[in-house]
């Protein structure tokens, strides 16, 4: 599954030396950002709710019981903004927008549409893989800061209506401006932008070196999707460690 | 990158030189040699399989060949800005249109990637190449809304924006009706007066090669046969060459070779 990991590294290369060019293709970086929003922005929301709910639930009523209720806020706070907000979202884009991306350019390729771009002089990574890695790149991180933010509320509702926490809105969010810092918030967007450069580099490369007829397509989505999720989930633990040192 | 294209600009020559392909499990070239002159309508005709496309795909530098050497205007296409220099567009057997874009913007495409025009000029070159074409109108369409005629026609007019000094057609016949692929050939003839373009027209229809070709050359199993103009062709004493240029429906006694 890794053979291919030196060819992504090149495209990513080949696709930043192209990145002065986005102003031109800014019209195709509109068009995939609308895209990602439009497909995922609500079933984030919905995510994060549920995901800041759990957490509540999980860990409101053994911390009641030792009398730390007052740290739910902290706890709730960082693990949505350094970890669970990041990486639920990294995979629900990986699913959502990865595959897609995989898709459209494995079917331009078996269509021989990246051959016709080739012989125009239009470069592919140019025209196809620049775009998207910009837009996802924006988008993603903007997606976290949506689902951090909706996942402390969620959070929240489950502290104060849950019999057995119950504790005040006032107490959970004092709580959370106590204990999360800024840079606890970007760390997770570092993240997220790290993510959304393996979910484009992953899921365009695959759709690239797409091979056959429409099996060839449906094997590359699950192949991309899939090393996408498995590379976000090892580089979460590689990041996390090195950001320790930054604490 | 490609430069504002000139009125008239002289196609340019290309030779190709003992070029092999091998594809994993069979040979698809195999020693091919050609030299087309600047400004010809360069024919060429061959069973299914024998390499056509291969050969078209090899000339606008879409595979790499194994062994052998293509040349255009004397300099190979492998030393760097030779194809950022030449002009080249290619009609494929299947038309390759973007199915993300509306007709108009494929053919406008070329235009508006390379910067080369304002937005209102794009659009009036796209309906003159679409009205060329006896498409006229239809630039809002999906490519998806075409049938494979329309489709390989409006692939044709998206290669004619490009103005280019070599054009290859890999079966620009197949799929059309007898009275577009009469509109096609002309327009291939009208092109190489207007702008002296060099033409590799890859066919298997007769009336289309013998109409236009200034010479036509016969491949088979990746190795070309025979090169010459159509009348030699027509009157070539080889068996093979002659069944494949007359072969006919025959109820009574139905080939099984070639
Ligand atoms: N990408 C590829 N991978 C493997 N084999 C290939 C590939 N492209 C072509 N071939 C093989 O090369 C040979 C020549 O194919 P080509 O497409 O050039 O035929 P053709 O002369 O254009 O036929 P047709 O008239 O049917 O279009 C065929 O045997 C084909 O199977
Ligand atoms: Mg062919």
């Amino acid at each position: 599954m890794f053979q291919n990991i030196g060819e992504m590294l090149v495209l990513l290369w080949r696709t930043l030396q192209a990145l002065p060019q986005t102003w031109r293709q800014r019209r195709k970086v509109s068009e995939q950002l609308f895209e990602i929003g439009n497909a995922s922005l609500l079933m984030a929301c919905i995510l994060s709710l549920f995901i800041g709910g759990v957490i509540a639930l999980q860990t409101g009523p053994v911390l009641v019981q030792r009398g730390i209720s007052s740290f739910l806020g902290g706890i709730i706070g960082l693990s949505m903004c350094k970890e669970l907000g990041p990486v639920m979202m990294a995979v629900l884009i990986a699913g959502r927008i990865g595959s897609a991306m995989t898709a459209e350019i494995g079917s331009m390729q078996v269509y021989q549409e990246i051959d016709a771009l080739r012989t125009m002089n239009i470069n592919p990574i140019r025209y196809l893989v620049l775009p998207r890695l910009v837009a996802i790149s924006l988008a993603l991180p903007t997606l976290v800061v949506f689902s951090v933010l909706v996942g402390w509320i969620g959070g929240a509702l489950v502290c104060v209506y849950n019999r057995q926490i119950g504790i005040s809105f006032e107490a959970y969010f004092s709580n959370l401006q106590n204990v999360v810092e800024f840079k606890d918030v970007f760390n997770g967007l570092i993240k997220s932008l790290v993510f959304a450069v393996i979910i484009g580099v992953v899921c365009c490369h695959q759709g690239l070196v797409t091979l056959g007829g429409p099996r060839g397509i449906g094997r590359s989505v699950t192949k991309a999707v899939v090393n996408s999720i498995v590379l976000i989930l090892i580089l979460d633990y590689l990041l996390t460690r090195v950001l320790l040192y930054w604490d | 990158m490609n430069t504002a294209a000139p009125a008239t600009q002289n196609g340019v020559s290309v030779s190709v030189r003992g070029l092999w392909k091998r594809f994993a499990d069979q040979p698809a070239l195999q020693g091919v040699d050609l030299e087309v002159n600047r400004g010809e309508i360069f024919v060429i005709m061959g069973p299914s399989g024998s390499g056509k496309s291969v050969l078209l795909r090899h000339l606008i530098g879409l595979e790499q060949p194994d062994a052998g050497q293509i040349l255009i205007d004397g300099q190979s296409i492998q030393s760097p800005g030779v194809m950022d220099r030449v002009r080249m567009a290619m009609v494929f057997q299947s038309g390759a249109l973007l199915n993300s874009l509306s007709v108009g913007e494929n053919v406008g495409l070329y235009l508006a990637e390379h910067h080369l025009k304002t937005p209102a000029e794009i659009a009036r070159v796209v309906a003159e190449k679409l009205e060329l074409v006896g498409l006229k109108g239809l630039e809002e369409r999906s490519p998806a809304e075409l049938s494979g005629g329309m489709k390989k026609r409006v692939a044709i007019a998206r290669a004619l924006v490009i103005e280019p000094q070599l054009i290859l057609y890999d079966e620009p016949t197949s799929e059309l009706d007898p009275l577009s692929a009469v509109t096609v050939a002309e327009e291939i003839m009208k092109l190489k007066r207007r702008i002296q373009v060099t033409s590799l027209v890859v066919t298997h229809d007769r009336d289309l090669a013998f109409g236009v070709a200034d010479r036509i050359a016969m491949i088979r199993d990746g190795k070309i046969l025979f090169v010459g103009t159509p009348e030699a062709v027509q009157h070539h004493s080889d068996p093979l060459i002659q069944k494949f240029i007359t072969a006919e429906f025959n109820q009574t006694n139905p080939r099984n070779d070639l």
